[in-house]
């Protein structure tokens, strides 16, 4: 099987172009009402927007096992996440760490069901149908420049995940049945 | 205030739900961990809630009748603790008595724990889906191979597979 044609522009971003290093933020917890608000569109070249996406990179970094991390998960309403799922077992197509503000998915096809988690929903998993080939649009921070990726298998099903926390979306509103959801198993 | 165990079963028709919990809410009760699906036709709900015992007993009496309602106090919540990593099981085929028993007692004997399970009947078709966590300790092989020879004696098919999730 073949991976996904790599967004070179995405996959040589590094934190290093915000020019500053981030805060690590406290990551709220449902029902906290900014995780189920639509974020707002944010502008890219906006400091503030610039220090948040610093802010998401260093609190994802210092969350063990954290692949992701939506804006509206450190309490702002807003359409950004940072994303990293590099080393994953589950991961093909793989771009590094990156940032993305506006995003949107413009494809997105081959739904398959897996079990996810989410530090918003810490005693709760859920089995969740997603695409596993994706196409998303959005801007790097403190850029004007629109990017696409295309991806696949587990980024694919990252950047779902996160997008719907951009808007006002978690895993619970996309479980596939009433048998879906399952206690958070954590054990020795 | 005390944890309080309440059961519903009786023949489906739209508004049971409605109607018991509607009852519950009316004493102030909170409803916690419930379970409420179709059996065969009649509708069985499980819930765990916390308030008063008498005016909980009180609110449903005039639910019964073609319900059957329990009511009864339990003990001090226990956490489940998980003892270790979950996996799904599956098992279908030809229905037969013994099916649900042969299974777990294998899953038991590897020192495994079921958190759900749910069984179907359809026509001669025997489905059975379960949750099931086995402790990291537990001989995967071993027990893999026992529910195999146990699936070949009853004619049924048998899948262990890991429920792991991935956290985004």
């Amino acid at each position: 099987m073949t991976v996904a044609h790599l967004n070179q522009t995405l996959a040589a971003w590094s934190p290093a172009q915000l020019g500053l290093v981030g805060d690590v933020l406290e990551v709220v917890r449902a029902p906290h009402p900014v995780l189920a608000a639509t974020g707002a569109p944010v502008d890219p070249l906006d400091p503030t927007m610039v220090a948040l996406a610093a802010d998401l990179v260093a609190t994802m970094r210092v969350s063990p096992g954290c692949v992701g991390l939506a804006a509206p998960q450190v309490g702002i309403s807003a359409q950004m996440f940072a994303l990293d799922v590099t080393g994953h077992p589950k991961t093909r197509t793989c771009h590094g760490v990156f940032v993305l503000c506006n995003a949107v998915i413009t494809e997105a096809t081959r739904q398959e069901k897996a079990r996810e988690g989410c530090m918003s929903v810490p005693d709760f998993t859920g089995d969740v149908k997603r695409a596993t080939r994706l196409t998303v649009t959005g801007t790097l921070p403190g850029t004007t420049d629109h990017v696409t990726i295309t991806t696949d298998a587990f980024e694919a099903r990252a950047l779902q995940h996160e997008i719907d926390h951009c808007n006002g979306k978690l895993f619970l509103d996309r479980v596939a049945g009433a048998h879906a959801v399952h206690p958070r198993k954590n054990y020795q | 205030m005390s944890q309080l165990a309440v059961t519903v079963i009786g023949p489906d028709r739209p508004g049971i739900i409605a109607d018991v919990t509607e009852a519950l809410a009316g004493t102030g009760v909170n409803l916690e961990d419930s379970t409420m699906t179709l059996l065969r036709g009649h509708f069985a709900m499980m819930m765990v809630c916390s308030g008063s015992l008498d005016e909980v007993k009180a609110a449903v009496e005039p639910l019964r009748g073609d319900l059957v309602i329990t009511v009864r106090a339990m003990g001090p919540e226990h956490a489940h603790a998980a003892i270790g990593p979950s996996y799904l099981l599956s098992v279908h085929g030809a229905d037969r008595p013994g099916i649900v028993a042969a299974v777990t007692r294998m899953l038991a004997a590897a020192g495994g724990t079921v958190t759900d399970l749910a069984t179907r009947l359809s026509g001669d078709l025997y489905v059975l889906t379960a949750e099931v966590e086995l402790p990291l300790t537990a001989d995967l092989e071993t027990l893999d191979r026992a529910l195999e020879i146990t699936a070949e004696e009853l004619g049924v098919g048998v899948t262990l597979s890991p429920a792991e999730s991935d956290d985004l």
